[in-house]
C-alpha cells in the first residue's frame, strides 16, 4: 500500500514511504538500478526531514560491498545512516556507480541544524524487512526496505 | 489476527500447534480484543521463530506484540546450546538493551507546583535529546573499552551516581563476559560523543506522578505512595548498539548456510551459540548492554543535578532499571531439570518472581519491579513479577503499548504544536527539539497501554502495582 504521493519526481525517478506498524518503509523508483538506489537515499532523508531543506554543499564518498543487490541496498542505506550519525550531517543529492558486487557513492549534504531541519527521528538502521530490488513490468527499478527508527 | 488460527488454552492464553518446520508451539498471551487487533504478521513471526534450531518449550508473544523484524516486538524465545541452539541478532534488535529506569524523588506533586515550568526547561536544556545531539562525556579509546566492559559500574566509578544504584540494575549494572574487542571501530566511533544522550523516536525522560496504587503492600516495599513524584528514563545503547545490530545481522545472514540454518526470513539472522560468529556477537551484544546501562546511569546523574539545582530537597533513588532488547543466559527449570538457556527478549522485559536469587535482597520477597512505559499523554505502570510468570514465559512481561498508527499517518493527523498545547491544558509540559517528532509520537498514535497492562496482569505475567501519569516529558 502506498501512503504517500512521491514528493520528488524527476527524470531520474521518484521516492515514497510505505507503512510499517512501528517504523517506516523507504522505496526508490528509477529508470536504472542506480537511480532507484539514489531515490531510496532521498526517501531515507525524508524520514528525518524535508529533503528540500538540505543544501547539497559538502560531498562524502562511500563504498559498499555485498553478495547481492538486496544486501547491497541495505549496506548503502546503512552507510548513509553511519555518515549521518558520525558527521552529524543530512544528505539530499546522491550519485551511484556499480562495479561487480560493489557500490561507489557520493552524497552531498550539510551539517544538521536543529531549528531549520526540525529532524523528526534518527534512523537506527536499514532492515531486511520488505526488502527487495527488482524491475517492474514497465522496466522501472524499485529498491525498498523498512528502516528502524 | 484471525482467531481461528489459534486454540484458546485460558482466558488470556492462545496456542499455535506446531506445523511444517515449527519445532515448538507458539503461545500468545493477550485478551481476545488485543488478539483481534494484532497484525497477521505477528502470527507469521511467532511461527517463524518456532522453526529456529535449538528453541525450547515455545515461541512466546506478550500482550503488546506487534509486527517487528524477524521476531515480533514483544517476542520471547529461549535456546539450548546443547541442542544446537542459536543466538539471533534479529531476535535482539538494533536498539540493544533499550530500557526504562524509574527514580523516586522524595517529592510530592505539591512540591513541584511552583517550579514545574523551570524544571521542564532545565531538564530540556541539560539532557541532550534528539537527532544529532551529543553528550558532554567524550570517550577516548581507553575509556571506551572500560565503559564497554564495565557498564553502569564504570559510570559510577567516574562519579555518575552511587554504588547503591548498581544494586537495582539488572546484572548489578555490569554485564559479565562483554568483549569490547568484538565491537567494531565503526560502532565505537558512532558512540564516542553520544554518552549521556536520550536519542529520539519513542525515547523520553518523564517526570511523573503516582496517581493510583493497585497493590499497597508491594508499593510500600517499592517506596511508592499516591501523590509521589517519580522520574522515568527510557533510552538505550545509542549508535553503538545500532551499529552492532547492523553488522552482525549481515554476518549472520551471510553465514547461515554455512551453519546449515534455513532462515524463513532474513531478519531472523542467527548463528549457533557454539560458533565463532555466535560467540563474537554475544561478546559485542553484552558490551552494548553495558553501553546502555552506562548511558542511563549518566542521564540519571544529569537529572539529579537538575533536581539539586531546582528542588534541593529532592533525593533521587533508583527503584529499578529494566532492559527490553537482550539475549541473556538464565537458568530455567525444564521438565524438572534446571537448564542453562539463552533467553531472547525482543521488546519484552524480565519479570522475575519473588524469591529469585538475581533480585536485590530488599525486593526479593515481593518480586522484580516491571516498568511499562506509556505515551506522553497517557500513563505508565509499575508491575511486579509473579511466581507463575517464571513458568509462563521464563519470567517475562510486556514492555509498552506499541504503535497503532504509522508515523506517516500520525503526521497527517496531528501538528506537533497542537499536541503540545493540548497536553499543556492537562498540566503536562512537553519539551522537544522537533515539533514533527512530537506529531509522530502523539499519544493517539499508540495503543491503549492500560489494556495491555491489564492483559499482562490477567495472564499472571506480572501484577499491577501503580499507575503513573506524566507531568513533564522531554522527547528526543
Amino acid at each position: 500500500m502506498i501512503m504517500q504521493t512521491p514528493r520528488s519526481e524527476t527524470v531520474q525517478g521518484s521516492w515514497e514511504h510505505f507503512p510499517h506498524q512501528a517504523d517506516i518503509g523507504v522505496r526508490g523508483i528509477g529508470p536504472t538500478k542506480g537511480a532507484a538506489f539514489e531515490q531510496a537515499g532521498l526517501a531515507l532523508t525524508a524520514v528525518i526531514t524535508e529533503p528540500a531543506s538540505v543544501a547539497p554543499m559538502e560531498a562524502v564518498s562511500m563504498t559498499c560491498e555485498a553478495p547481492d543487490d538486496e544486501l547491497l541496498l541495505v549496506d548503502w542505506l546503512n552507510a548513509l545512516v553511519y555518515e549521518m550519525a558520525t558527521r552529524r550531517m543530512l544528505f539530499s543529492r546522491f550519485t551511484i556507480r556499480f562495479s561487480d558486487h560493489s557500490l561507489h557513492a557520493t552524497a552531498w549534504g550539510e551539517p544538521i541544524e536543529i531549528t531549520r531541519h526540525q529532524p523528526a527521528v534518527e534512523v537506527k538502521g536499514a532492515t531486511y524487512t520488505e526488502l527487495s530490488v527488482k524491475q517492474d513490468g514497465q522496466g522501472r527499478w524499485i529498491a525498498q526496505c523498512v528502516v528502524d527508527v | 489476527m484471525d482467531l481461528n488460527l489459534l486454540k484458546r488454552r485460558g482466558p488470556d492464553e492462545w496456542h499455535i500447534a506446531p506445523r511444517g518446520k515449527m519445532r515448538v508451539p507458539g503461545v500468545i498471551y493477550a485478551t481476545e480484543d488485543l488478539i483481534h487487533d494484532m497484525d497477521e504478521k505477528v502470527y507469521e513471526q511467532v511461527t517463524n521463530v518456532a522453526t529456529l534450531p535449538g528453541i525450547v518449550q515455545a515461541s512466546y508473544a506478550m500482550p503488546d506484540a506487534h509486527w517487528g523484524y524477524g521476531f515480533p516486538i514483544g517476542g520471547v524465545a529461549a535456546f539450548d546450546p546443547d541442542l544446537g541452539g542459536v543466538v539471533s541478532a534479529g531476535g535482539v534488535g538494533f536498539d540493544i538493551s533499550c530500557g526504562v529506569r524509574l527514580l523516586r524523588t522524595g517529592l510530592t506533586v505539591e512540591d513541584l507546583q511552583l517550579v514545574k515550568e523551570l524544571l521542564a526547561e532545565a531538564l530540556f536544556h541539560r539532557i541532550p535529546a534528539g537527532v544529532g545531539s551529543t553528550g558532554k562525556v567524550h570517550l577516548d579509546r581507553y575509556e571506551m573499552q572500560a565503559m564497554l566492559a564495565g557498564g553502569a559500574r564504570w559510570a559510577v566509578g567516574k562519579g555518575y551516581g552511587t554504588h547503591e544504584d548498581l544494586e537495582f540494575i539488572e546484572e548489578h549494572g555490569c554485564m559479565d563476559d562483554a568483549k569490547p574487542e568484538h565491537v567494531s571501530d565503526f560502532a565505537k566511533k558512532r558512540q564516542q560523543d553520544e554518552m549521556g544522550t536520550l536519542g529520539s523516536g519513542n525515547h523520553y525522560l518523564e517526570v511523573q506522578q503516582v496517581v493510583r496504587l493497585f497493590d499497597v503492600e508491594t508499593a510500600s516495599v517499592f517506596g511508592l505512595r499516591a501523590g509521589d513524584v517519580v522520574v522515568s528514563i527510557h533510552c538505550g545503547s545509542r549508535g553503538l548498539g545500532h551499529q552492532i545490530g547492523t553488522e552482525f545481522l549481515k554476518s549472520m545472514v551471510t553465514t547461515a548456510a554455512r551453519h546449515h540454518i534455513e532462515l524463513p526470513d532474513r531478519e531472523l539472522a542467527c548463528a549457533p551459540i557454539n560458533s565463532e560468529v555466535g560467540q563474537e556477537y554475544l561478546g559485542a551484544m553484552r558490551a552494548a548492554i553495558n553501553c546502555a546501562l552506562a548511558n542511563r546511569q549518566i542521564v540519571t546523574h544529569l537529572v539529579r543535578q537538575v533536581f539539586a539545582d531546582i528542588v534541593p530537597q529532592a533525593s533521587l533513588s533508583l527503584l529499578y532499571d529494566v532492559s527490553h532488547n537482550t539475549c541473556k543466559v538464565e537458568e530455567h527449570v525444564m521438565d524438572g531439570i534446571p537448564t542453562r538457556l539463552f533467553v531472547h527478549r525482543k521488546g519484552a522485559t524480565r519479570a522475575f518472581g519473588p524469591g529469585h536469587p538475581d533480585l536485590p535482597p530488599s525486593l526479593r520477597s515481593v518480586g522484580q519491579p516491571v516498568l511499562i512505559g506509556g505515551t506522553m499523554g497517557t500513563a505508565s505502570y509499575v508491575l511486579v513479577g509473579t511466581k507463575e510468570s517464571m513458568a509462563l514465559a521464563y519470567g517475562s512481561a510486556c514492555h509498552g503499548a506499541g504503535r497503532s498508527m504509522s508515523r506517516h499517518q500520525a503526521l497527517r493527523q496531528w501538528h506537533g504544536r497542537d499536541v503540545v498545547k493540548e497536553l499543556a491544558t492537562r498540566g503536562i509540559l512537553i519539551r522537544s527539539p522537533s515539533m514533527r517528532g512530537i506529531a509522530e509520537e502523539a499519544p493517539g498514535a499508540y495503543k491503549d497501554v492500560s489494556e495491555v497492562v491489564d492483559a499482562a496482569d490477567d495472564a499472571s505475567l506480572a501484577r499491577k502495582v501503580a499507575r503513573l501519569e506524566p507531568l513533564v516529558c522531554v522527547k528526543g
